[in-house]
């Protein structure tokens, strides 16, 4: 026998129940939307300069991350995209698109740094030092942030506008826009541009 | 101080970031519960491996050394999978 009292409290709380099965429901359709929207152990790079120095460091950056886990995605634009071409081409180019292939290094051996080149001296320079010291040179590290599994994406758009071609660059890339690297970026927990 | 290990990655005289590239290669390889050792002359591989075994959710820095070896500064590095 429940006495009237203990009945009364059932009736009150009966509602209560449902509201918050309803609180729940919202409660972890939220959960899920954010779940849907927090960053993945990412990392996205442009890689806008075409300097020795500056694209070394982004590709140091690149193997720590991917050494640790991360997924990496590289955005190389403009300057950056003299990093990645393995060859000269002048066919089907404007009068300045062929000035600018001739006047732009072809990969990564052409690069100069950022301060004190002297007309590549600088860059030699720089490279005999970092031999001395155990750093790998940019191309092995480049060859390693690959093997790592790092993502490289050409800007579609500055290579029409320089007129470099698809087959010009190193081959196992791709080519993409700016919502290719922001598909990445948005996704990211930190994003660097270099 | 004696810590067992079973795998040891020799990186003396690379610089960064090749001591935690040759470490994740060995790493990735370990049993969980296996133990690895890291050899390295890099200062900064201190932290390195601090900060790598934050990021690298299987991956617990047990312990860390500096000791003189062949006349040089060696750091060691102990890191379990877990």
């Amino acid at each position: 026998m429940i006495p009237n009292g203990q009945s009364a409290v059932i009736e009150r709380t009966a509602p209560d129940l449902s509201a918050l099965q309803e609180q729940i429901q919202q409660l972890q359709a939220q959960v899920d939307a954010l779940r849907a929207q927090s960053p993945e152990n990412r990392l996205s790079m442009v890689v806008f300069s075409g300097d020795l120095d500056r694209v070394l460091a982004a590709f140091v950056i690149a193997s720590g991350a991917a050494a640790s886990g991360m997924e990496v995605s590289m955005f190389f634009t403009f300057w950056g995209l003299t990093a990645l071409r393995q060859k000269r081409e002048s066919r089907g180019k404007t009068l300045f698109q062929k000035l600018m292939g001739w006047m732009t290094p072809v990969g990564s051996r052409g690069l100069g740094v950022s301060k004190m080149n002297f007309g590549g001296i600088g860059a030699k320079m720089l490279r005999t030092m970092m031999r001395q010291q155990g750093v790998p040179q940019l191309e092995e590290m480049a060859q390693m942030a690959r093997d790592l599994g790092v993502r490289i994406v050409a800007c579609q758009m500055s290579m029409d506008v320089m007129g470099i071609h698809k087959d010009e660059l190193i081959d196992g890339i791709e080519v993409g826009g700016v919502a290719t690297f922001l598909g990445d970026a948005t996704k990211s927990k930190a994003t660097l541009f270099i | 101080m004696e810590i067992k290990y079973d795998v040891e990655v020799d990186a003396r005289g690379l610089q960064c970031p090749m001591p935690i590239v040759n470490a994740r290669k060995t790493f990735q390889t370990l049993q969980s519960g296996q133990t690895l050792r890291v050899l390295a002359t890099d200062p900064g591989s201190v932290n390195d491996f601090k900060g790598w075994a934050n990021m690298v959710a299987e991956a617990e820095l047990v312990a860390q050394e500096t000791t003189e070896l062949d006349g040089k500064t060696v750091y060691i590095h102990y890191v379990r999978k877990k």
